[in-house]
C-alpha cells in the first residue's frame, strides 16, 4: 500500500489561513489502512482546525468528506457538492488525491493534509516500512524477493557494502541491511549462487530518470 | 632452432604492457611490499594544505589516497587534491564514490583525473551522506562500486563509454576497490571480493585491520578462491592516538572490528600515542606474514604527522625506486 503520515496541524493551519469554508477530504484506500487519511483522521484534522482557528479568535466552517479512491475522477465526483460549497479543500489522500481533485475542480484551491511516504507494508501495529522502490524494472527474481532498490540505503545491486554489520545498515535507526536480508533469503531458498554473479549497471529510464512516467496500453484503451 | 629465432621468441615476453604504468602498479609487479597512505583533503579552499601535508608522505609512501568527501563530509575534491599532490612529487590514488555522481559525472571525472596525471583510482560506493555534515543531501548511488570498477575497466581496455560510444584516448588507470573483511555476512565477503576482481579490480585496499583473527579467516577464504593471485591486496591499518578514539571506532564506525584487548592496552599505556604507534607497527608486521597481503595502506585519521614514524618503525624504509625497466 501507499503509506503516508499526517502533516503537523500548524502546517495545515498556515495553508488554509484566510479561508472561511474548508473541506477536509479523506480517502478510504491505502491511507485509511495505514491510519493517515481515513475517516477517523479526517475527523481529527477537522476538529484540530476548528480548535486552532477558535484559539485565534476566528470561527471557520470545516466540513468533512470521504472518497472511496481519491486517485480516480469518478470517485472524486461523489464529493462534488461539498467541494463546490467550500472555498478550499484539504486532501488527506496520498499525493495523487489532491492532483485528481485539482484536475476535476480546476478553479478550487487544493492543499495536502498528509505527507506521502512510500510503498510499504505494516510490520507490526503502528510500524510501517518501505518495501518497493517503484523503479519500473523489477529485480526481485534475482534477490530472493527482497528489493535492493527500496531496502538497501544505497540502492546497490551488488551489495552488501562495507557498512553492514550485525544485519544492520550504516545509516542507523535500527534499519535492517537489505543485502543481509537478501543473503538470508537466497540461502534459505538454495540460490546463493545468484550472489556470485555481477549485476550490471542498470537502465534507470524505467525509474523517474526517464522523465515523468506514463503507461499506455492499447489493448485496454477505449 | 637457431640462436636468432630463440632471441626473437624471447623478446616479446620482456616487454611488459602496463595497464597504467603507475608507480603502484610497477612496484607491485616487482613484488615489492607497497605502502600507501591516506591524506584528508582540506575542509576549505586552501590548496597550500596539500603542500604542507605532503611532507609527511613524501618518501614514506609509494602512493597517497586523497579521500572523496569521506564519511559524507565536504572537503576539497579528490581530483583537485591529486593534481596538487602530483605537484608535490607524490603519486596520488584518486578516490571516487558513487554517492555524489552519476555515470556521466564519474566518467567525466575519470577522463579529467587521467588528463591531470592521476594513474590510480579507488572505486567506492561511498559512505551514506546521513553520516556526514550534509544529511539533507540527495544521494545518487546509481552505480555501485562493482559497476564503477567495470565501467572504468571498459573505458580503459575496451575504449568505450558506459553508454556504448567509442572513446578515442582511453584513461590508462590502475583500478582499485575497497573491501571490508569485518562487514557482514563474513561468508560472503570473499565471494564479493571475487565479484570486484571479475569486474576488473587491479588492487584492493581493505578497511583498517585490528582484528587479525577475523582478517586471517577472510584471507583464508580469499586464498581458497585464488583471488590473492588475481588482485593485489593491500591491508588497511590505522594508527590510533587514544583509547577513546579506538573505542569510538569500535562502537560508532560501521563495519569496524576492534578487539577489547587493544583498547585495554591503550587505556593502560602511559603514553597512549606511543602505544598506538606500537600497536600499528605490530599489526603491520603480522600482516606482512600473511600470504597474499601485498602491502599496507596507512590511514592516520586526524594524525597524519605520525605517518613517517609508523613507516620507519615498521622497517619499511627506504621506499623503493621505480626504474624505467618496469
Amino acid at each position: 500500500m501507499i503509506v503516508g503520515k499526517a502533516k503537523p496541524v500548524e502546517e495545515v493551519v498556515d495553508m488554509v489561513q484566510g479561508y472561511q469554508r474548508i473541506l477536509v477530504v479523506g480517502c478510504n484506500s491505502c491511507v485509511a489502512v495505514c491510519m493517515a487519511g481515513g475517516e477517523k483522521e479526517v475527523q481529527v484534522l477537522a476538529s484540530a482546525l476548528r480548535l486552532a482557528f477558535r484559539a485565534k479568535g476566528r470561527e471557520v466552517q470545516v466540513e468533512e468528506a470521504m472518497t472511496e479512491r481519491q486517485c480516480e475522477v469518478e470517485f472524486v465526483d461523489t464529493v462534488r457538492d461539498k467541494v463546490e460549497k467550500a472555498e478550499v479543500v484539504v486532501s488527506m489522500a496520498c499525493g495523487v488525491g489532491p492532483q485528481t481533485m485539482a484536475r476535476r475542480f480546476p478553479d478550487k484551491a487544493i492543499y495536502p493534509g498528509i505527507n506521502t511516504s512510500f510503498m510499504g507494508q505494516p510490520e507490526e501495529l503502528g510500524v510501517w516500512s518501505e518495501q518497493c522502490g517503484g523503479c519500473g524494472d523489477c529485480v526481485l527474481d534475482q534477490t530472493g524477493a527482497v528489493c535492493p532498490i527500496a531496502r538497501c540505503s544505497k540502492r546497490m545491486l551488488n551489495g552488501p557494502c562495507g557498512g553492514a554489520q550485525n544485519g544492520k545498515c550504516e545509516v542507523g535507526n535500527d534499519t535492517d541491511c537489505g543485502w543481509q536480508l537478501i543473503y538470508d533469503r537466497l540461502k534459505a531458498i538454495g540460490q546463493l549462487y545468484r550472489l556470485e554473479e555481477n549485476i550490471p549497471a542498470r537502465d534507470w529510464r524505467t525509474d523517474r530518470d526517464g522523465g515523468t512516467r506514463r503507461i499506455v496500453r492499447e489493448d485496454v484503451r477505449a | 632452432m637457431s640462436e636468432r629465432s630463440e632471441d626473437k621468441a624471447a623478446e616479446p615476453a620482456q616487454e611488459k604492457v602496463w595497464k597504467s604504468g603507475s608507480r603502484l602498479e610497477r612496484l607491485l609487479a616487482k613484488g615489492e611490499f607497497v605502502v600507501c597512505g591516506e591524506m584528508a583533503p582540506p575542509q576549505s579552499a586552501d590548496g597550500s594544505v596539500i603542500e604542507r601535508k605532503a611532507e609527511n608522505f613524501k618518501g614514506f609512501v609509494d602512493a597517497v589516497n586523497l579521500t572523496d568527501n569521506a564519511t559524507g563530509i565536504v572537503r576539497m575534491s579528490s581530483i583537485a587534491c591529486s593534481a596538487l599532490a602530483i605537484e608535490q612529487g607524490l603519486e596520488p590514488i584518486v578516490q571516487m564514490t558513487c554517492r555524489d555522481r552519476n555515470r556521466l559525472a564519474l566518467q567525466g571525472d575519470i577522463l579529467g583525473a587521467f588528463a591531470l596525471g592521476a594513474r590510480n583510482v579507488l572505486c567506492l560506493t561511498g559512505d551514506h551522506q546521513s553520516m556526514g555534515n550534509h544529511p539533507q543531501a540527495k544521494n545518487v548511488f546509481e552505480l555501485d562500486s562493482i559497476q564503477l570498477v567495470d565501467m572504468v575497466r571498459r573505458m580503459r581496455d575496451e575504449k568505450v563509454f558506459q553508454g556504448g560510444d567509442e572513446l578515442k584516448v582511453e584513461p590508462r588507470i590502475f583500478i582499485g576497490a575497497a573491501e571490508n573483511p569485518f562487514a557482514d555476512p563474513l561468508e560472503f565477503r570473499a565471494p564479493r571480493l571475487g565479484k570486484k576482481v571479475a569486474a576488473g579490480a587491479d588492487f584492493i585496499q581493505t578497511q583498517a585491520v585490528y582484528d587479525l583473527e577475523r582478517f586471517g579467516k577472510w584471507m583464508d577464504m580469499v586464498r581458497e578462491r585464488g583471488l590473492h593471485e588475481k588482485v593485489a591486496i593491500i591491508a588497511g591499518v590505522l594508527p590510533c592516538r587514544s583509547a577513546r578514539g579506538l573505542e569510538y571506532q569500535k562502537t560508532s564506525v560501521p563495519g569496524m572490528s576492534v578487539p577489547d584487548e587493544l583498547i585495554g592496552r591503550m587505556k593502560a599505556a602511559e603514553k597512549p600515542e606511543d602505544e598506538g604507534v606500537k600497536i600499528c607497527v605490530e599489526i603491520i608486521s603480522q600482516l606482512r606474514e600473511i600470504e597474499g597481503v601485498r602491502g599496507v595502506h596507512i590511514m592516520p585519521v586526524m594524525w597524519e604527522r605520525i605517518l613517517p614514524a609508523v613507516v620507519e618503525q615498521a622497517g619499511l624504509l627506504p621506499r623503493p625506486e621505480v626504474g624505467d625497466e618496469g
